[in-house]
């Protein structure tokens, strides 16, 4: 597919996360705690054409080369997608996500009885299990539409 | 048995629930012998929900190690009413303390606050999360009348927020179980148990009524259902009324079978049952003091190893 079509120009310098699961560009962004206010650059592309998954979005985020770790918990909601590290418009790494073993301070619990929604000095924690994610302190499993359980302040 | 604290059932192994079993027997065998072991100690007694049993156990089964136990008294008459968080109170009882038996109304708390304090935390209830020494002391009843191995345990009543059958549930996929849950629909196990009994590789079947499954029971543990669990008071009424055993219903069960009750009862065993020789739930209640003995021994003796 050509950047014509994709209606997206390339970057100099960043961080290129494709094959995003289509419509779930906004939810990386949250995922990551890109809103804007940083004053990235930040392009997406949202549900365009791709061989491999039908659709897809592609998010792009210019001066900022993304972790392994930071992009890891993209895998949750976004299982096929790629890292592409950028120097001068040239990809010097090409990364899958892994499933990370906990995700930390990202999610909210749903459980409004459990101690994180309380007003405790404490940071969410959940294990990433089969089935999901668990809540590490009331063990509560969130199957589905995780990225409706992003806690506020991300 | 090698633990820090105790937090879920989920974190003991079958040599961990034996080692406790074993040294509470040893220690309902002759109690006197231990009345000086810990003289020096003082436990905390954290409780931001009622209890009657549990606190009292706790209280003398310390005082029977020959230690001393802090009460925080009610939530109305500490600091936590002036909005202090729990992580401030462990924290500031930690330093008066040698362990501490912490119930609170929101699951993980006891998770959360062994985060936070050097000294053993014993989950004495998290909302309807777990309460694994009530587990303990229930399997150390079981293993005293019936064993605890070969065993069809039925498990009645309020199976989604009680946090004794969560944890209760969760040991025994330490042992050979058959593990049959009644209760109504809107009462079934959640899901995180039912993730762990799975997980587990569990032997369990999930019923509506005890009729059919009781001839099959050695084991029935039957727990309150709450009225607040029902939007309306007749709902509850019929419901809570399906699930009541009295000699009648115990007709048609084993002449072995032992009913408990991690209590306290309100009306779900009449009163008849109490002097058949099925009821265990007044021995099971008694079983608290060397059960918190021994597991009190453990986490103050790992404490003492620690220093």
């Amino acid at each position: 597919m050509s950047d014509h079509e994709l209606r997206v120009s390339k970057i100099r310098n960043g961080t290129v996360i494709d094959h995003v699961t289509g419509g779930q560009a906004l939810n990386v962004l949250s995922i990551l705690g890109i809103d804007g206010s940083e004053g990235l650059g930040v392009s997406i592309g949202m549900n365009v054409p791709s061989d491999r998954l039908g659709r897809k979005d592609v998010v792009k985020v210019e001066d900022r080369e993304l972790s392994q770790s930071e992009v890891d918990v993209i895998s949750l909601i976004a299982p096929e997608a790629s890292i592409n590290i950028i120097r001068d418009f040239a990809v010097v790494a090409k990364n899958r996500v892994d499933r990370p073993e906990t995700v930390v301070g990202l999610l909210s619990c749903p459980n409004r009885n459990c101690i994180t929604n309380g007003n405790e000095p404490v940071e969410t924690k959940f294990t990433v299990v089969d089935e999901g994610v668990r809540c590490a302190y009331c063990g509560t499993i969130i199957r589905d539409s995780l990225a409706d359980h992003i806690a506020p302040d991300q | 048995m090698r633990q820090d604290h105790l937090i879920t059932a989920t974190q003991l192994s079958r040599a961990d629930i034996e080692a406790v079993l074993d040294r509470a027997a040893e220690i309902d065998a002759d109690q006197a012998k231990w009345g000086e072991r810990y003289d020096r100690s003082v436990l905390a007694l954290c409780f931001f929900e009622p209890s009657t049993r549990t606190k009292m156990s706790f209280d003398t089964a310390m005082k029977r190690l020959g230690g001393t136990t802090t009460d925080m008294g009610t939530v109305e008459s500490s600091s936590v009413k002036k909005g202090e968080s729990l992580a401030d109170t462990v924290r500031v009882v930690e330093g008066y303390a040698d362990a501490i038996v912490l119930r609170h109304p929101s699951e993980g708390a006891a998770k959360m606050a062994a985060e936070f304090v050097d000294v053993p935390v014993i989950n004495a209830g998290d909302g309807a999360g777990q309460h694994p020494s009530q587990t303990l002391l229930d399997l150390y009843t079981i293993r005293e009348n019936v064993g605890l191995d070969d065993l069809s345990i039925g498990i009645m009543g309020d199976l989604k927020y009680g946090r004794t059958v969560h944890s209760l549930a969760d040991a025994l996929t330490n042992f050979d179980v058959r593990q049959h849950f009644i209760s109504p629909e809107s009462l079934r196990l959640p899901r995180n148990v039912r993730f762990d009994l799975h997980q587990a590789g569990a032997q369990v079947r999930e019923h509506t009524d005890l009729d059919s499954v009781l001839p099959d029971l050695d084991v029935l543990y039957v727990t309150r259902i709450q009225r607040e669990r029902f939007p309306d008071e007749n709902e509850y009424k019929q419901i809570a009324g399906e699930y009541q055993i009295d000699a009648e219903t115990l007709a048609e069960a084993k002449e072995g079978l032992s009913i408990m009750h991690p209590l306290p009862r309100v009306d779900e065993i009449d009163p008849a049952v109490d002097s058949t020789p099925h009821a265990n739930y007044f021995e099971q209640a008694h079983n608290g003091i060397p059960v918190r003995m021994a597991l009190l021994d453990f986490l103050l003796s790992e404490q003492e190893a620690s220093r």
